[in-house]
């Protein structure tokens, strides 16, 4: 099974602050990973290839350093890394993200099945999945919790929904984005941290895929950012440390003044 | 198209080296210097000198060979599953009407579903102009291909210059692969929608960076101007009998579509019949819960209050409830009228799950826990011991 990971590199997020005078984020000394989702994505392509064999390719569209991230997941066990790269992608929304990255796609051998993580954790949108799926023009379930089964034709898979999840059939070759919920994914194994050192990382940029420059980039994407702001932080309201009875009528009192409970 | 420092205004302040999320820009000589190998031409530090004016991105999008002009029009996708309505698709139609009331405009509401006209009628008192209700059952239950083709089918017959959508599970599934389609511009799970009328343009804004970031994102040059919709944030449209309006039948038979995924099972699994999603009030526990048997303290209030059960990573991770219970970046977001954090020291990633909440509540024994800090009441004390006295009280009150 030929199986495609796409990843992104963003800031690991724990570490953002505010800060209070400026209200701007503080991103000092933050250092850039996998987005967390797609890890999941990583570890389900290694599991699928551990089960039924093949090679797990993960592509990444982004910055040259964004290079890492492929070693990161090279190092979890993936083959080989494939970086998207040039100043004409830059400003791309999540359109033009889908077309350059399905392109991208496109330029590798015969691909069976690839996988996303649901959403990156900097631009929370969750539309690249199901964009690169339409250019594809491949099948596609988004939120997958768990692969029930897998053929060289099919998979059946669990689509997590509000209420509950879908259990769905789709065809091969086809697109999945998974959930946090589908497994752990492992660490890195020292051996596999030596080989994503001197593992060799394919390049992509507009000379080698074959992509109409209308459609890149800041220039091909239909949204752009008016404005960006930090939003007002609620700031903290009354806080009380009292005799029990006197906080549970305070509670009680409070919710009721809301006039929701009925 | 590119990004700029005037070197006359900039006087090396630095506040767009702190704004830049992407660590793009360095102080060298008093000035700015932007790496434009990490720039990502995001605009936030051209927000952050707003007062000097020295930074400026310049935009040529290109036209994309559309007549922006032949786009009229606000519709919104109204969602069902098993033949019912969802609430945030009222949202949708309130805030639709806004809008169209705005641009003077009509307000069109697309339904996918079998054996709906009643409902389909009834869109109109909700607000809608035109109804666009394609029937059939194979669009009964959702399926990406299926429900993607009807809808990019009606965006090219109707060109509506809007189109929205809740951000549901199925919402954000399959829009994205209509704006794809039709090279529209999709922004996802807004919070707030406004028009631009003298540009006649909708503002989305969005939260981003789990919610420490909020940008206001337009489409200029491209059609429809699409978004998904957060839950619970737009007021519901109020039922109104005496509005007029026409409904359109589309048949599903004969329509040139193919569906390559299928069905097998549903399966529901939430444990109380309240969705988090669409839940008014929430009772969430987290790690100082300590122990599985005491979440049925969680459980009793929320029941008692008629609200669903939420809870952090930590719970769920523990094994103490299912995941779609789950609060947080890599749980659910939500936004209820009131949320009661019990035992929920309050991670970054939980609060940005829950933090547009209307009103918070927190009940946790550590004073110095961080979801004191969003909380608009806090109760220091011991989650295992108010909860049930609280209940009890509540009980006693409604006489349940």
């Amino acid at each position: 099974m030929n199986i495609v990971v796409c990843i992104k590199q963003v800031p690991g997020t724990t570490k953002v602050k505010i800060n209070p005078e400026t209200g701007t984020l503080i991103r000092d000394g933050v250092e850039a990973v996998v987005n967390p989702f797609d890890e999941y994505a990583i570890e389900e392509a290694l599991r699928i290839k551990e089960r039924v064999g093949g090679v797990v390719k993960v592509i990444t569209m982004g910055p040259p350093q964004a290079e890492a991230a492929l070693r990161s997941a090279i190092a979890m066990g993936a083959d080989e890394g494939y970086l998207i790269s040039d100043r004409a992608f830059a400003g791309s929304d999540t359109w033009a993200t889908s077309y350059t990255l399905s392109k991208g796609i496109q330029t590798l051998s015969k691909v069976d099945l690839i996988i996303c993580g649901k959403q990156a954790i900097d631009g929370d949108t969750a539309q690249v999945g199901p964009g690169v799926a339409e250019m594809l023009d491949l099948p596609f379930v988004a939120w997958v919790r768990k692969i029930e089964e897998i053929s060289d034709t099919h998979l059946k898979v669990e689509r997590m929904m509000e209420e509950g999840y879908d259990v769905v059939e789709m065809p091969l070759p086809g697109l999945i984005t998974v959930v946090k919920e589908i497994n752990t994914p492992r660490m890195a194994s020292l051996k596999g941290k030596m080989k994503a050192k001197s593992a060799k990382i394919s390049v992509l940029n507009v000379s080698s895929i074959p992509v109409d420059a209308e459609r890149l980039g800041l220039k091909g994407s239909p949204t752009q950012v008016l404005r960006s702001f930090v939003p007002e932080r609620k700031s903290g309201g009354e806080k009380i440390k009292d005799e029990l009875p006197v906080m549970v009528e305070k509670l009680k009192s409070t919710i009721l003044d809301l006039g929701i409970v009925k | 198209m590119g990004i700029k420092v005037d070197l006359e205004k900039c006087i090396g302040c630095s506040l767009c080296v702190r704004a830049c999320a992407q660590n793009a820009i360095t102080i060298v000589n008093k000035k700015a210097v932007i790496d434009l190998e990490k720039c990502n031409l995001c605009s936030a530090c051209v927000e952050a000198c707003k007062k000097y004016q020295a930074i400026s991105i310049t935009k040529d999008a290109a036209e994309n060979g559309v007549d922006i002009n032949q786009y009229k029009n606000v519709a919104v996708f109204v969602e069902q599953r098993e033949g019912k309505i969802s609430g945030v698709s009222y949202e949708m139609l309130g805030e639709g009407r806004k809008l169209a009331d705005a641009l003077g405009e009509k307000l069109i509401a697309v339904l996918l579903g079998h054996g709906m006209r009643s409902q389909a009628d009834d869109l109109v008192k909700y607000g809608a102009d035109k109804v666009y209700y394609v029937d059939g059952e194979d669009v009964a239950r959702f399926r990406d291909d299926t429900y993607a083709w009807f809808v990019t089918d009606f965006i090219n017959k109707e060109k509506p210059s809007i189109f929205l959508a809740g951000a549901t599970a199925i919402g954000r599934s399959f829009i994205p692969k209509v704006a794809a389609k039709v090279y529209g511009g999709l922004v996802a799970d807004c919070t707030k929608l406004e028009i631009d009328t003298e540009k006649r343009l909708l503002l989305g804004t969005r939260p981003a960076f789990g919610g420490n970031l909020m940008a206001t994102i337009i489409c200029p040059h491209h059609r429809p101007q699409m978004a998904t919709v957060r839950h619970k944030v737009m007021k519901q449209a109020v039922r109104d009998d005496s509005r007029t309006g026409e409904v359109k039948v589309v048949e599903v038979s004969g329509a040139g579509f193919t569906e390559r995924t299928k069905i097998l099972d549903i399966i529901k699994e939430v444990e109380s019949t309240v969705n988090i999603a669409e839940a008014d009030i929430i009772v969430s526990g987290g790690r100082g819960m300590q122990k599985p048997e005491n979440f049925s303290l969680i459980r009793d209030l929320a029941e008692v209050l008629g609200g669903a059960v939420g809870a952090s990573r930590a719970a769920v991770d523990a094994g103490w409830i299912p995941y779609s219970h789950q609060v947080g970046q890599t749980g659910k977001t939500v936004c209820p009228k009131l949320y009661i954090a019990c035992g929920i020291s309050g991670s970054v990633q939980h609060m940005a799950g829950m933090q547009s909440s209307d009103f918070i509540i927190a009940i946790n024994k550590d004073p110095e826990a961080d979801i004191f800090q969003i909380a608009n009441l806090g109760i220091v004390g011991d989650a295992l011991e108010v909860l049930p006295a609280l209940t009890a009280a509540f009980k006693e009150r409604l006489g349940k």
